[in-house]
C-alpha cells in the first residue's frame, strides 16, 4: 500500500486543474448533464470533448494506434478526479468512451478498431446502445430483433427501446437474434449499425423528468454490412456482457458520487433552518456524514480495483457491486438534498426561485433512472448472489 | 499509487486463517466461553510461538515491528474465527499505547513481556456514563509526594481479570482537557476487579474499582488529550478490522446454509429473497474492506488523515457487521435462534464491536467536526 503519487503524476494533476479552470467557463456548457434541451447543446458538447481530447485528457489508457496514449490507468483516474473537483460537464461521447470502446478493444478486429475507435475519442461519432426491447428488459437474452443473413449483409427488423441519445447518435452497437432456433443466449450477435441507414426510425420518449432523453428505435429491413459483426456470429451474448460490465462500472463510478456529495455539502452549508445553517442540525449532520462515509468507501474501493487491474488480477465479486452501490448512493444523495431543501424541493428546475439552479429535483428523478438502467438493483443482486456467491439459480 | 495489500500481508492472512481453522474452531471457542476467565491461555501460548503478540511491538523490544495494516490482517482473521481472549486489547491497544506514549522505563518493563506473550495488558477509559471523551473521565489522579494516587471506577474494561497491568485514563485537574494515562499494576492494593456478565461470551469485560491506588510517578504515560485521541483512532481501526472478518464469516455461514437447506422442494438459496439479503451484505462488506485498509494504512503513513479515516471505518464497519449478523440469523430461520447453532457467536460479537470505543453516531459526529462542518 502506497498512496503517494509520482512527481510526473502530480504535474499532470496541476496541468489538468489549470486547464479545467480556464476552459470550463469558455465551453458555454452548464456543469454536469444540465441543459440538453438547448438546441445548441450538442455542438458545444462535442466541441468540449474535442478540446479535452486535443489537450490529451480523454481515454489516456487506450492503445496509441487507436488514438490513445497507452498510459497507466492511474493517470486516467487523476484526470477523472480533477474533472469531479472542477464539476466539469460530462462527455457527450460517454457511451462510446466508457462502454463500447473498451469492448471493441477486447473483441473487435483490427479494421473495426482502426475505423471506429479514433472517432469515439474526438466525439466525431457518437454511439448509442441497442439492447433493451419492449419484451426484453431484465430478461435481455429473450430479445427478438431479427438479423437475417443475405449475402454479405444482415437485414435487420425489430425494435429497441430506452435507447439513450439515439436522436443524436451516429452509430449503434446492437444485439440482434441471428439464430432463432438456438437456446436464447446462443443465438445472439453483436453488430454495429450506422444510424443513417434507410429503414431506421427514431421516436423520442418523454422521461418523467420532462426531457426527451431516450428513444424507441424501429428497424424496417435495415441493411448492415457483415463486416460490422463484432467477433463471431451467435457469440454476441459474451460480448454484450463485456459491455454491460463496462456500463455498470461507468454508471456506478465513484467520481459521480463524489461530485454529488460535494454539491450536497455546499447546499447544506448554505441553507438555513431555524436561524442556523442546516449543516449544524445534529440530525442532518448524521445523515450527511453517513452518506459521506459511503462515498469515501467507494472512492477507496475504486482505487483498490484500479490496483487490481494494474496487477493483472481478474475482477471478482468486489467488482460486481459497483453499479448497485454507486447508483443507489447517488439517488440517496439526491433524496437527502431534496429533504434539505424542504418546500423548495417542490420547484422544478426552470423556476426562478429554485435552489442550486434546480439541479436536485432533476437529479433526484434522473438518478432513480440510473438505478434501473444497465440492469436494475434487483438484477444486480441476483448477479452478485449467483455469479459472486454461487447461490443456486432460480430459473 | 498502489492501493492493495502486499503478498506478505496476504500470506499472513492466509496462514492465520489456516491456523485458526485448525486450532480455534467453534467447539474450542465454546469451551472458552464456558470457562471462568475466558482467556484461552493455551491458545495464547501457541500464538506466541507464531509471534502474533509481538507483531506491532518494535524489534528492539523483541517484536516484529510491523504496521497496523499487517495487524489488520490478523485481526480480520480473529474476527472471522470469533477468536476469544485479550489479543486485541493487550497486543494491539496496550502495546501501541506503550509504544507511542510510554516512557522508556514503561516500555522496557512491559513491551518485551507483551511481545512474547508473558504479560497481558488492557486499556480502561470509559466510566459510569460510558463516554470516551475527556468530559466523561472523572477518575482522579493527584500527585502526593512524588506518588500518584488514583480514585475512581472504570467500566467495560476488557480482560482486566487476567491482565497484569491496566492503562487507565485519569483526570489530573478540573479543566476539561486535563487528562492523561497511568499504568496500574492490577494486583496493586486498592484495585478491585469484577467480571461483568457479558452478552458476547467470546470476550470478558470488567468493572475496575480504584480506591487510593498508589503508583510511582514514572507510571504516567507521555501525552494527554493527544494520547487519548490517538488511542481512540487505533482502537477504532482495530475493532473495525475484527468487524470486517466477522461480517465475512456471517455472510459465508448464511450462504452455505442456504445452499443445503431445502424448502418447497429446492435449496432456499435459490429464492431471490435470500439472494438479495446476501447480495446486500456483499455490497456493504467490500467497499467497507477498502475503507478499512485505508484507515489502517493512514494510522501508519498519513497521521493527519488518520483520525477522519479511523472514525469513518469504525462508523461504517460497526453498522455493516451488526446488519450482516442480524440478516444472517434471519437467513438461518429457527435453527439460527438456537444456542446450539454457532451464528449467535457473531451476532453478539457484532454488538460488542459496535459499541466498544464509540458507536456509529459518535464517530459520524467526529467526522463532521474533523471536516469543519
Amino acid at each position: 500500500m502506497d498512496l503517494s503519487f509520482t512527481s510526473e503524476e502530480e504535474q499532470l494533476r496541476q496541468k489538468v486543474r489549470k486547464f479545467l479552470e480556464e476552459e470550463i467557463p469558455k465551453s458555454g456548457l452548464k456543469s454536469a448533464s444540465e441543459g440538453r434541451e438547448d438546441k445548441t447543446w450538442l455542438g458545444k458538447a462535442k466541441a468540449w470533448q474535442r478540446k479535452l481530447y486535443d489537450a490529451g485528457y480523454v481515454a489516456l489508457a487506450w492503445p496509441r494506434e487507436y488514438g490513445g496514449q497507452a498510459m497507466d490507468p492511474v493517470k486516467q483516474s487523476i484526470v477523472n478526479e480533477e474533472m469531479v473537483r472542477a464539476n466539469a460537464p460530462y462527455l457527450v461521447g460517454g457511451s462510446g468512451l466508457g462502454m463500447f470502446g473498451p469492448t471493441l478493444i477486447s473483441w473487435g478486429d483490427e479494421e473495426q478498431k482502426k475505423r471506429f475507435l479514433p472517432k469515439i475519442l474526438t466525439a466525431e461519432e457518437i454511439w448509442c446502445q441497442g439492447y433493451s426491447e419492449p419484451g426484453s428488459g431484465s430478461d435481455l437474452a429473450s430479445l427478438r430483433t431479427r438479423a437475417e443473413i443475405n449475402g454479405d449483409e444482415f437485414v435487420v427488423n425489430g425494435q429497441k427501446v430506452w435507447t439513450s441519445g439515439a436522436q443524436y447518435s451516429d452509430w449503434m452497437f446492437c444485439l440482434v437474434r441471428t439464430d432463432p432456433e438456438a437456446p436464447k443466449h446462443r443465438g445472439i450477435s453483436y453488430i454495429l449499425i450506422d444510424m443513417k441507414t434507410p429503414g431506421i426510425t427514431v421516436r423520442p420518449l418523454v422521461q418523467m423528468t420532462g426531457d426527451k432523453g431516450f428513444n424507441e428505435v424501429f428497424f424496417d429491413n435495415v441493411h448492415v454490412p457483415r463486416k460490422n459483426l463484432v467477433a463471431k456470429l451467435n457469440e454476441g451474448w459474451l460480448i454484450a456482457n463485456a459491455t454491460l460490465f463496462h456500463e455498470r462500472n461507468m454508471l456506478g463510478a465513484s467520481t459521480g458520487s463524489q461530485q454529488r456529495f460535494n454539491r450536497l455539502l455546499a447546499l447544506a452549508k448554505k441553507i438555513r433552518r431555524n436561524g442556523k445553517p442546516l449543516i449544524e442540525d445534529p440530525v442532518f449532520r448524521q445523515r450527511l456524514v453517513d452518506l459521506e462515509v459511503k462515498v469515501e468507501a467507494m472512492r477507496f474501493h475504486s482505487y483498490r480495483q484500479l490496483t487490481d487491474q494494474m496487477r493483472g488480477k481478474n475482477p471478482g465479486v468486489e467488482a460486481m457491486i459497483n453499479k448497485l452501490v454507486g447508483t443507489e448512493l447517488n439517488h440517496d444523495l439526491a433524496t437527502a438534498a431534496m429533504e434539505a431543501m424542504g418546500d423548495y424541493s417542490m420547484l422544478a428546475r426552470d423556476d426562478e426561485q429554485a435552489l442550486d439552479s434546480g439541479y436536485w429535483p432533476y437529479e433526484w428523478m434522473f438518478s432513480l433512472g440510473l438505478v434501473i438502467g444497465g440492469g436494475t438493483s434487483h438484477i444486480q443482486k441476483n448477479i452478485i448472489a449467483e455469479r459472486g456467491l454461487k447461490m443456486p439459480k432460480s430459473r | 499509487m498502489d492501493f492493495g495489500i502486499s503478498e506478505e500481508q496476504q500470506q499472513l492472512k492466509n496462514s492465520a486463517r489456516e491456523f485458526l481453522t485448525g486450532e480455534c474452531p467453534t467447539t474450542f471457542v465454546r469451551k472458552v466461553m464456558a470457562s471462568e476467565d475466558g482467556a484461552a491461555a493455551e491458545l495464547y501460548a501457541q500464538i506466541a510461538k507464531l509471534g502474533w503478540q509481538g507483531l506491532i511491538v518494535p524489534e528492539k523490544f523483541g517484536g516484529a515491528g510491523l504496521a497496523m495494516l499487517d495487524m489488520a490482517m490478523l485481526l480480520e482473521e480473529q474476527g472471522y474465527a470469533a477468536m476469544p481472549g485479550p489479543f486485541l486489547f493487550s497486543s494491539v491497544l496496550a502495546a501501541s499505547a506503550l509504544n507511542e506514549f510510554g516512557t522508556d522505563e514503561l516500555q522496557q518493563k512491559w513491551l518485551p513481556a507483551l511481545a512474547d506473550g508473558k504479560a497481558i495488558g488492557t486499556l480502561a477509559i470509559a466510566e459510569e456514563d460510558d463516554g470516551i471523551e475527556p468530559a466523561s473521565i472523572s477518575t482522579r489522579c493527584r500527585n502526593e509526594g512524588g506518588e500518584l494516587v488514583i480514585n475512581g471506577r472504570k467500566m467495560f474494561v476488557p480482560y482486566a481479570n487476567v491482565a497484569d497491568f491496566i492503562i487507565a485514563a485519569v483526570r489530573t485537574g478540573d479543566a476539561p482537557n486535563e487528562v492523561t494515562f497511568v499504568t496500574i499494576d492490577s494486583k496493586a492494593p486498592g484495585v478491585n476487579i469484577k467480571i461483568l456478565k457479558s452478552l458476547d461470551l467470546t470476550r470478558r469485560v470488567c468493572s475496575v474499582e480504584l480506591k487510593d491506588v498508589r503508583v510511582k510517578s514514572s507510571a504516567q504515560l507521555k501525552g494527554g488529550l493527544d494520547a487519548l485521541r490517538r488511542i481512540i483512532d487505533t482502537a477504532a481501526v482495530a475493532v473495525a478490522a475484527d468487524s470486517l472478518g466477522g461480517t465475512a464469516r456471517a455472510l459465508e455461514m448464511a450462504v452455505e446454509y442456504s445452499k443445503v437447506r431445502e424448502q418447497f422442494g429446492k435449496p432456499i438459496g435459490s429464492f431471490q429473497a435470500l439472494k438479495h439479503a446476501a447480495a446486500e451484505i456483499v455490497a456493504d462488506l467490500e467497499p467497507a474492506r477498502s475503507l478499512l485498509w485505508y484507515a489502517a494504512y493512514a494510522l501508519d503513513a498519513e497521521p493527519k488523515a488518520a483520525p477522519r479515516a479511523a472514525a469513518m471505518a469504525k462508523a461504517r464497519l460497526s453498522e455493516v457487521y451488526s446488519r450482516a449478523t442480524d440478516r444472517a440469523v434471519l437467513m438461518h430461520g429457527g435453527i439460527g435462534f438456537t444456542w446450539e447453532h454457532d451464528i449467535h457467536l457473531w451476532f453478539k460479537r457484532s454488538r460488542f464491536d459496535e459499541s466498544y470505543f464509540g458507536s456509529p453516531p459518535y464517530h459520524r459526529e467526529r467526522v463532521a467536526q474533523l471536516g469543519g462542518y
